[in-house]
């Protein structure tokens, strides 16, 4: 579905991306690994659009690029880190605002079809009894399911998620990841995931890249990227001993 | 399941009308009260018997001495219909931006909007330009580019120094441009002559001595700033999500981002060119709009203008009356209940955003 090919992103003189390529197929859950500083991010936001790159990104063979904002938006939908909402919205309104980019005069209103979407993803989501709270009032579990339940409104083909479980409880964690993992099983779907923690790579991707200072060190299959050896040579630690000792305490 | 939505779409509609009624009888009361009182007292059963016949035609006035309406109609009327435009696009402004960039304690005077529509409108009339039929539009055209070139200028500096276009950095610039442009308007006032009556207009605003070419002028500029924000409510909406936000949502953020601050500057160049800069507004009543709406910009936008038109009328009504016959500069009143507000969001804004981390 999505190729990069020799994405690369400067700013200044530094090379932020070098040269990234990979291809996402239909149901995978593709994630980008790697220490902080490595590019994920910015590698996201090129992808977007939303910072300048050189090399190609496609979609279904066609640039990216060439997309309008909408058009864009009713493909590739972006779940970001952390959401600091400042106005008192209500759930469903945030909600509905991922319907966007189907709408098209100001004075008609949701239609049939927004609003089939939005309940579907209100139930997928789980935050039918949250509908009518203020974001303001949520905890951060709970809004990111309301975003994701956005994301679903909008209804793309392709989901990216950049560090989208980073301040949640485990529980939440796994909660977002399942949700994901069954919405990327439908006809035509995929996800791109920056993720930090090794274990929801692990239980959750299907293939993935490593990344070190904007180049790909390692891709292929999610078992395969994460070696022990290709761990230890991009985070500099002994990851598999960090790991063992936790396994340790449990045995 | 039909029923339901039936009935929700019902009660929707009537929450707007709950709240466009009230608004609208507020504004017509405001108007009514402040043409009628003043120096000359009129009774409102006048004033309204005198708005009638001059509308409709309709009643006899004989029993009203004539000056009543040449006071209602010459003096009265365009200071108040200028002070509801000018309030309702200050509300507009004000609430457009903080949808747009995030932040409830954005607006024209706490960014330095105001202040530096002044410098243009004040560098247009020292400069002596005499322009045929059009003197009045050359200084609105000139405060319009002027808090323009504002906007542009805080934001460029502000995203270069803090991405995240965090509360502090914003007010921060805000404030010492606002000063900066100030220092130099006073001083441009000054250096040229009769300045300090000038001085106080433009630092704190008046509507003394505006009359009807004032509303005329201010009226196309304050109808299409209005009616573009209107049109782009719902990418307001997304804008209230985050910048970042709005642009995966697949609104065109670059282009709708350069509209919203093209039709901020012209409602709030041509509000400073008519009255000079009336701080605050822009934050009080979007906030209060907002506690009645929800943030939802359709309803804000609408129901803002009212609230806002409303409560500048009745501004200047107690400007003009509560030291009579002197009359209180405007700016003063609003900056008063202004600041206190701003204090109490600022407050509260912190605690909230403390507590989160």
């Amino acid at each position: 579905m999505l190729e990069l090919r020799d994405l690369t992103v400067t700013a200044g003189n530094k090379v932020i991306c070098d040269r990234v390529s990979f291809t996402l197929k239909e149901h995978d859950i593709f994630m980008v690994i790697g220490p902080n500083g490595a590019g994920k991010t910015t590698l996201i936001k090129a992808v977007m659009g939303v910072v300048p790159h050189t090399g190609k990104a496609l979609l279904e063979g066609r640039e990216l690029t060439l997309f309008s904002p909408r058009q864009l938006a009713r493909q590739i939908g972006v779940l970001t880190q952390t959401h600091q909402p400042q106005f008192s919205h209500k759930v469903y309104e945030v909600v509905a605002l991922g319907r966007y980019a189907y709408r098209s005069s100001i004075l008609s209103g949701l239609t049939r079809e927004d609003r089939d979407k939005i309940e579907e993803a209100v139930a997928l989501t789980g935050i039918e009894h949250l509908r009518d709270r203020s974001v303001q009032t949520l905890s951060g579990g709970e809004l990111q399911r309301v975003f994701l339940a956005q994301l679903f409104a909008q209804n793309p083909r392709l989901l990216i998620l950049d560090e989208p479980t980073n301040n949640l409880d485990l529980q939440y964690q796994i909660a977002i990841f399942d949700i994901v993992r069954d919405w990327t099983k439908q006809k035509g779907r995929a996800a791109l995931a920056v993720v930090h923690d090794l274990n929801l790579v692990y239980s959750y991707g299907t293939r993935a890249i490593l990344m070190e200072e904007g180049r790909v060190y390692a891709r292929g299959p999610v078992d395969e990227v994460l070696s022990s050896e290709n761990l230890k040579a991009v985070y500099k630690v002994d990851v598999a001993q960090w790991m063992q000792n936790l396994l340790k305490h449990w045995h | 399941m039909i029923g339901q939505k039936a009935a929700m779409k019902k009660e929707k509609a009537g929450g707007m009308l709950f709240l466009l009624l009230p608004a609208s009888l507020l504004l017509i009361a405001a108007f009514i009260l402040s043409v009628s009182v003043g120096s000359v007292r009129i009774p409102p059963s006048q004033t309204v018997r005198l708005l009638f016949h001059r509308l409709f035609g309709t009643g006899n006035i004989d029993d009203i001495p004539p000056n009543t309406a040449v006071i209602l109609f010459n003096a009265r009327m365009p200071r108040a219909v200028l002070a509801g435009m000018v309030g309702a696009a200050l509300s507009v402004a004000g609430a457009a931006m903080q949808g747009l960039l995030k932040n409830p304690l954005a607006d024209g005077s706490t960014l330095g909007i105001t202040s530096g529509g002044a410098l243009g409108a004040v560098m247009f009339i020292v400069s002596g330009i005499q322009l045929p039929f059009f003197q009045e539009g050359g200084l609105a055209l000139m405060s319009i580019l002027f808090s323009f070139l504002s906007l542009l200028l805080i934001l460029a500096f502000t995203s270069r120094v803090d991405a995240g276009l965090s509360t502090q950095t914003i007010i921060l610039t805000g404030v010492i441009f606002s000063m900066l442009t100030s220092s130099l308007t006073s001083l441009l006032v000054t250096l040229s002559s009769d300045s300090l009556k000038q001085v106080v207009f433009w630092s704190m605003g008046s509507f003394s001595g505006r009359g009807w070419t004032h509303v005329l002028l201010m009226l196309p500029f304050f109808l299409a700033g209005t009616a573009v924000l209107l049109l782009i409510c719902r990418e307001l909406d997304a804008f209230s999500l985050g910048e970042e936000q709005a642009r995966y949502l697949g609104v065109n953020t670059r282009k709708i981002k350069l509209l919203i601050l093209a039709m901020v500057s012209v409602l709030v160049g041509i509000s400073v060119a008519v009255s000079g800069t009336i701080g605050f507004v822009g934050l009080l009543i979007p906030h209060i709009t907002r506690m009645l709406t929800g943030p939802g910009h359709k309803k804000l936008l609408i129901l803002s203008t009212l609230l806002g038109a409303s409560f500048l009328m009745l501004t200047d009504l107690l400007a003009r009356t509560i030291m009579s016959p002197a009359e209180l500069p405007i700016g003063v009143v609003t900056s008063l209940i202004g600041a206190v507000l701003f204090i109490y969001i600022f407050y509260n804004q912190t605690n909230k955003n403390t507590k989160e981390f």
